[in-house]
């Protein structure tokens, strides 16, 4: 993904504030001020070490080489002051509620459709739209139950929703395991800050996924999380949430469906399972509905989804929530549902099939990012800046003639963070997926999935191409402790108190 | 606990505890070959060995005769014979990582430091002087192994499939050891020079030589052997040690599933009291061979029984 480009010299580096440094990062500038390059490259090898003992890799098969990668692990952590995050985490919530509301009424009403907020054939004509899901009303009406919402920043108060996932966003083991690994490596800085955990994340998500089972699902629901299997890239995930909930992992040969339930094969004989966190996309799902020669999925899967016997996390179709096309209306979606303004700001995005939108874009396409709507990985995009006077003209001539398949965004100058790289520190560019739950509420652990662009001046993160990850700490907002000084809070409590 | 689970545990359990017994054989073909023309005939020694692990056919395909360099590398890194130590640590893992939830850290890291390792090795390692520290490093791999998870596992369904997944293979490769040298075990087989150092192969190659003589006390004999090696349950790698611990897995295996029983449970009940009852001269008297024979065919209807109930759904 090529989140954006920038012509500017010096973007908003989330550490350095002038000639100062920003508050949150206080402490960890000191630390790095004090400890010196060769025990940082260490800290780096011992990092390296750790994740591939513990097996964290990320599965890349058919390209020759290892087939077990690590993503790399940068051991600067990301961080955002408490205020800061407080600030974001009520956007999302407020955004993910209005994706499960839109979910909810295009697989039944349609009011925003009625309403003319969102031309109709955009929803109804869209692939991701799943006809099979009309009629069916899932627990709670949350369609959406694990969002992972794709955030970049500008500026200290400057955030941007680049992308929703509403499908089966991964990484959220990332997350936890950068900072068990942080523990590891830097206890006496970690102690130092006040963070605030994350570790909590996978009892937050068992509690979100029992509290959408079925209705008829008597007493404790059994919870299962279907995998595609080891040879999944993002199979390390799958097991470790499995285990960490302790709830079964299974494949789909390990289900089958009689009489519209779903059963698991075990031991002791067939077991009825009441949710499945399934991290399996919708076409592979049920061969019966969806792709009939798929090997993934359950035959009969559906059939018990809509008799309301068994509970699926993500609901299939979810994927029309955060579909290309769909983006720029989300926040109409908040106005619309909620009735409140959008905390987050979208990038902003000029539909070409608007005609003063369109005006706008061609006049200055040497300025702004044009994409197709439908397209993917770069394809029929253009980069103003970096682009030549004919394939302004060229495409100026294409959105002429197909003003629906365009949208245009301006470049951002995407915020960096201190990155320890071969040369030593240098800033990178950063992106963050903070992952929202929903089930009887929204849960948000205060935290996300921060990817770092390791190469200089890239702005792809992703971890297929050279992306990696950093730890993402959220810290309360006084000043970060030294080691010495951290009983003092709790004496002044004591006091107070006594 | 899911079938699937089951069967991956089971199969971790056999291929981890092949691996070293893989390695214990090695060492005792080794020696027995150097120890030259007069005791012993090599491709013969290396011969049995192969036939042992379960892969004549193949091997004689791939190679005919057997000469030591040949089985060597057939049955350490081979990846043509799926009992070699290679395959042995490939789907050893592979089992292992299908079923991560269900094993301790311990056990996962020595199983993914096995075999990272071994994939940093390469066709060297087994070559000349270097074998010996190879095969000592596979045995002291599977020991690591099955230490972590003795002493780390919960004693629920999953240490007890993995733990009956390592006593059937161990029985299996005890009862093949013996079978391939059963000629030694003839009422009328000479007894001398070469016999006591097929003794010893057999001793070593389930790393009981010493315990021999704290049992006995006495001379290398292929009665005795056959004795130690079939019916002492104080020896951890005898047949009837084995299947006990089997018996007792799997009843308890049975309890778990609400008494989910099937023709396995009767099959290990009855072999393990053939084996109480039994006594060593009878056995020889039949005729080790026979006997050896029907024990392995009976190892091999178990575990179509076991997988038939409990690990297939």
């Amino acid at each position: 993904m090529i989140i954006a480009v920038t012509d500017r010299p010096a973007p908003f580096d989330e550490m350095t504030e002038g000639a100062g440094t920003r508050a949150p990062y206080a402490g960890i500038a000191r630390y790095l001020a004090s400890a010196g390059e060769p025990l940082l490259q260490s800290k780096r090898r011992e990092a390296e070490v750790l994740f591939r003992r513990i097996g964290i890799t990320f599965a890349v098969y058919g390209e020759g080489g290892d087939p077990e990668r690590l993503i790399p692990f940068d051991i600067i952590p990301r961080i955002l002051g408490r205020g800061e995050w407080d600030r974001l985490a009520k956007g999302l919530e407020q955004r993910v509620r209005a994706l499960n509301a839109f979910l909810a009424d295009v697989y039944s009403q349609g009011r925003i459709l009625d309403a003319g907020l969102i031309p109709r054939a955009l929803v109804m004509e869209n692939a991701c739209y799943r006809r099979e899901m009309v009629g069916i009303h899932p627990p709670r009406g949350v369609y959406s139950q694990i969002a992972g919402i794709d955030m970049v920043r500008t500026g200290p108060d400057a955030f941007y929703v680049l992308e929703d996932n509403c499908r089966t966003p991964s990484g959220v083991s990332y997350m936890l395991e950068n900072r068990e690994a942080m523990l590891r490596l830097f206890p006496d800085v970690c102690a130092a800050h006040r963070l605030l955990p994350v570790n909590t994340y996978p009892e937050e998500l068992l509690e979100t996924l029992k509290s959408i089972a079925p209705e008829n699902c008597a007493g404790d629901p059994t919870v299962v999380l279907l995998t595609p299997g080891p040879y999944n890239s993002a199979y390390y995930e799958h097991s470790f949430l499995a285990d960490e909930m302790g709830v079964e992992l299974v494949e789909g040969t390990d289900l089958f469906v009689e009489d519209n339930i779903v059963l698991m094969k075990t031991t002791a004989g067939p077991k009825r399972v009441d949710v499945i966190y399934r991290r399996i996309d919708d076409e592979y799902l049920d061969p019966e509905v969806f792709l009939p020669d798929s090997t993934l999925g359950v035959a009969g899967l559906m059939r018990a989804y809509r008799a309301g016997n068994v509970a699926l996390c993500n609901a299939p179709g979810a994927g029309i929530a955060d579909d290309k096309a769909i983006y720029p209306f989300v926040p109409e979606m908040v106005r619309f549902y909620l009735n409140e303004e959008p905390l987050l700001a979208n990038v902003p995005t000029y539909l070409c099939e608007r005609e003063d939108e369109r005006a706008y874009v061609l006049a200055n396409l040497d300025k702004l990012v044009v994409k197709l709507t439908h397209g993917s990985g770069g394809y029929g995009m253009l980069i103003g800046p970096h682009s030549t006077p004919e394939q302004r003209a060229d495409f100026a001539a294409r959105i002429r003639a197909r003003p629906h398949d365009y949208i245009a965004q301006p470049t951002l100058a995407l915020s960096t963070v201190p990155t320890l790289v071969d040369s030593g520190i240098a800033p990178r560019h950063v992106d963050l997926r903070p992952f929202v739950l929903t089930g009887r509420e929204v849960r948000i652990v205060p935290g996300g999935l921060t990817r770092v662009a390791l190469r200089e001046g890239s702005l792809v993160v992703n971890s297929s191409q050279g992306g990696g990850t950093k730890d993402t700490w959220v810290v309360e907002d006084d000043a970060p402790q030294s080691p010495g000084w951290s009983q003092g809070r709790s004496q002044d409590q004591s006091q107070g108190g006594g | 606990m899911l079938s699937r689970t089951a069967d991956s545990l089971y199969w971790l359990g056999r291929y981890s505890e092949r691996a070293g017994n893989v390695a214990r054989g090695l060492q005792a073909s080794l020696r027995m070959a150097s120890l030259g023309g007069a005791l012993a005939s090599a491709p013969q020694e290396w011969q049995s060995l192969v036939t042992a692990a379960g892969g004549r056919e193949a091997f004689a395909a791939k190679h005919g005769a057997a000469t030591g360099e040949a089985a060597i590398h057939w049955l350490a890194l081979d990846t043509d014979n799926p009992s070699s130590i290679a395959n042995c640590i490939e789907i050893g893992r592979r089992n292992a990582r299908a079923v991560r939830t269900a094993l301790t850290a311990d056990m996962w890291e020595a199983i993914n430091e096995t075999w990272l390792e071994f994939r940093r090795m390469d066709g060297g390692t087994i070559q000349g002087d270097r074998l010996p520290a190879f095969l000592d490093w596979v045995k002291s791999r599977t020991l690591l192994f099955n230490g972590a998870a003795a002493d780390t596992m919960l004693r629920g369904e999953a240490w007890r499939f993995t733990h009956l997944g390592t006593m059937l293979e161990r029985a299996d490769n005890t009862a093949r050891l013996l079978d391939v040298r059963h000629a030694m075990f003839e009422p009328d087989a000479p007894q001398d020079a070469a016999s006591h150092a097929q003794c010893q192969a057999v001793l070593r190659a389930v790393a009981s030589l010493r315990a021999y003589q704290h049992v006995y006390r006495a001379r290398l004999t292929p009665r005795l052997v056959a004795d130690l090696l079939i019916l002492k349950p104080e020896l951890p790698r005898s047949l009837i040690a084995c299947y006990r611990r089997v018996d007792q897995v799997m009843d308890r295996i049975s309890a778990d599933a609400g008494g989910r029983r099937g023709a396995a449970n009767d099959i290990v009940a009855a072999l393990h009291v053939r084996l109480q009852t039994a006594g060593i001269d009878a056995i020889l008297e039949q005729g080790l061979h026979a006997f050896i024979t029907e024990i392995i065919e009976i190892n091999l209807r178990l575990g179509i029984q076991i997988a038939d109930i409990y690990l297939h759904g």
